[in-house]
């Protein structure tokens, strides 16, 4: 997993509530079997009018948005599926960071395994952001705070192990595989039990 | 004394191989793993690329469902699939059982169907278990009082490497449904409102326990309906504990224990139930007596009215987003609105007692003309049986589609979809934009109500229909 310090660049606002991973990246593209190049398929039809033709009022569709690693979006983001897809999709099109006053647990664990950090902030300081579009800011994991250009900083609190993952891009697995002798010993203890050897 | 546990406490005591700390989450075993061909080639390419096997094949069960084809076999014995791609993603499946010695319900086996439904009626989905499989509604199992959740690749591999996950533990919630629910109102009715009141965010970080006495007079698929949807309302699970009714459903199912495990495996399972006293983090109370068959106007599936209600006023602008998706206004009557297209299924909506629910509507009915109305079994035992109850034949000779297994028209990954700007009534989970086919609209709905709605060819309370018999009302054939 790639390490994530500091990211600095422009974010991107989507304001929209609820937006699901249906949104981030419709079902009919999960017939892949790989997890590379979901990037063209990310907001696929949120980016799109009905017509097909883009939709010029969506953020990540503003010429401003190009290299944005930023995303800042309504409450409750990621909320729906638990394809992984969404994130790498994510990944894929150069998200580093997403914030949002609510993110949905599954989104949010999937994210954390991709080298994206999800950022859940109080109500007041996301309504801040939220009016940050297409300004430049860092988000700096090591003394976890996000630092937009010419305003006050905003201290955030992530959980201690992802911390530790993101900042040091050590892969989940690999961690779990270090415990594989208590995991054996568990499971043999427990088997035997189930299978009635103390009843 | 041992202080008292709740249901979750008693589940994650039982799997912790490694506590949390502050620096690491728990290590958690897995007790079932439940496998399918979207979310799984991924996982088995990281194990081929470090080397590593299927730690507990026996604990892992694989089948296909999202992109398979609802219609039948060719005559050559190819499978209609929708594209080359999901082809190949259910030829991958079958490999990669085969490769890491894997059980798969496949194509051969008359068990395969949709996931949440094969897991049940092989009595696989057991009290006392943790189950996880790369599906959000994994959270269905938890109807048997299993801790059961969706997860995402990177955690299907892992499970798949070592059975266990990196967890920390989730808040419980209990949710009292208080009262009875009146005879005519079903379990979707109940979680749609449930998750109105909640809200979609409601139950983020927090597993949901469904209590009170209209949970303990459901049947398991009327409970598996309520869990299925807890993700609806972001719970990470949902759970009911186990019983009596429980334990009737699982006696001699084919992967249920048997002779002397059984009589082990009661004892256990009576001892699951939350303890009188035990603290919830949060409570949340709902009452039964009052709730009507439910519909939902929005894009999430909070967005629920009574059927007989009208669409709200916007509260924000997602509403109103929501409100222009779906070419509704404010104060307009669910009732009454022309629909395109009914289903039928999904692990929501798709085991016997859903399709008995449908067919006491549509026996002796037609579809109304122009609406096209699929309706898809759960399983190749839920289809067996249905044609053996002469469900299939209502279903077929009102006009209805009678197909194949699978998740179908809720996922819209197979072929199977509701046309752009088409308005259509749904007993799936998903009203999200887009969720049954670019620009569909989706209404959320009971089986019951689905199909009254197919009878009659608008959003109609399905009471109209079970309170008056053929040849006495609305829309008779």
């Amino acid at each position: 997993m790639k390490p994530l310090k500091a990211v600095r660049s422009v974010a991107v606002v989507l304001p929209e509530e609820n937006i699901d991973t249906d949104r981030i990246i419709p079902a009919r593209f999960l017939s892949t079997t790989t997890s590379d190049g979901l990037g063209k398929h990310a907001f696929h039809d949120a980016r799109r009018l009905a017509e097909g033709v883009p939709d010029e009022s969506f953020a990540l569709n503003d010429a401003r948005a190009h290299g944005a690693e930023i995303l800042i979006a309504g409450r409750n983001f990621g909320c729906g599926s638990s394809r992984e897809h969404a994130a790498w999709a994510l990944g894929d099109i150069g998200v580093r960071v997403v914030i949002s006053s609510e993110i949905a647990d599954i989104f949010r664990a999937n994210a954390s395994r991709n080298g994206i950090l999800p950022i859940v902030l109080d109500v007041e300081s996301h309504g801040r952001l939220m009016a940050c579009g297409f300004e430049t800011m860092e988000v700096d994991l090591e003394a976890c705070e996000i630092r937009p250009e010419g305003s006050e900083p905003i201290a955030f609190e992530v959980d201690g192990f992802m911390r530790r993952c993101l900042l040091d891009g050590t892969d989940h697995l690999g961690f779990l595989l270090g415990h594989y002798s208590a995991i054996e010993s568990f499971d043999a203890a427990r088997d035997a039990r189930l299978a009635g050897a103390e009843s | 004394m041992a202080s008292p546990r709740t249901l979750l406490d008693k589940l994650w005591d039982e799997h912790v191989v490694v506590p949390a700390s502050d620096d690491a989450p728990a290590v958690l075993a897995i007790d079932l793993h439940l496998v399918h061909e979207v979310t799984s080639p991924q996982a088995f390419d990281t194990l081929r690329e470090r080397g590593l096997s299927v730690r507990r094949p026996d604990r892992t069960l694989a089948t296909m469902d999202h992109s398979t084809p609802t219609l039948p076999k060719r005559a050559d014995g190819s499978l209609p699939v929708v594209n080359e791609q999901a082809g190949r993603q259910i030829d991958r499946l079958v490999e990669n059982c085969r490769a890491f010695g894997v059980t798969l319900h496949g194509y051969d086996s008359p068990n395969r169907g949709i996931v949440h439904v094969m897991g049940p009626d092989l009595g696989a989905t057991q009290p006392g278990m943790t189950i996880v499989c790369g599906d959000s509604h994994t959270s269905t199992h938890g109807a048997f009082g299993s801790l059961a959740f969706g997860i995402g690749t990177s955690e299907v591999t892992q499970v798949l490497a070592t059975q266990c996950l990196l967890q920390r533990k989730a808040k419980a919630m209990a949710v009292d449904v208080d009262g009875e629910l009146p005879s005519d109102v079903d379990a979707k009715d109940l979680i749609l409102a449930i998750i109105a009141e909640l809200g979609v965010g409601g139950g983020t970080g927090c597993v949901l326990e469904y209590r009170g006495e209209a949970v303990r007079s459901l049947s398991m698929e009327g409970r598996m309906t309520v869990c299925n949807m807890s993700i609806e309302a972001g719970a990470r699970a949902g759970m009911i504990a186990p019983d009596a009714v429980t334990i009737e459903y699982l006696r001699d199912r084919a992967m249920a224990p048997a002779g002397e495990a059984w009589e082990r495996a009661v004892d256990r399972w009576r001892r699951l139930p939350t303890d009188e006293g035990a603290a919830f983090d949060r409570t949340a109370r709902v009452d039964a007596c009052s709730i009507e068959p439910m519909i939902t106007w929005g894009t999430n599936p909070g967005a629920a009215v009574r059927v007989s209600g009208v669409v709200p006023e916007p509260a924000d602008r997602s509403d109103e987003k929501a409100l222009a998706y779906m070419g509704f206004e404010p104060g307009q009557a669910m009732a009454g609105k022309g629909i395109d297209t009914v289903f039928i299924g999904s692990c929501t909506n798709s085991r016997i007692e859903d399709l008995r629910a449908a067919a006491e509507v549509m026996r002796g009915r037609a579809v109304a003309s122009g609406v096209r109305t699929l309706i898809v079994p759960g399983s190749g035992p839920v289809k067996q049986q249905a044609e053996n109850e002469g469900l299939a034949d209502v279903f077929v000779k009102a006009g209805a589609e009678w197909r194949e297994p699978g998740c179908s028209m809720c996922i819209a990954m197979n072929g199977d979809r509701v046309g752009a700007g088409e308005l259509a009534v749904s007993t799936s989970n998903r009203n999200f934009e887009g969720r049954q086919g670019a620009g569909a609209r989706t209404m959320l709905a009971s089986p019951r109500t689905a199909a009254a709605c197919a009878v009659a060819g608008e959003v109609v309370d399905p009471r109209e229909f079970t309170r008056s018999p053929v040849g006495a009302g609305v829309g008779d054939a």
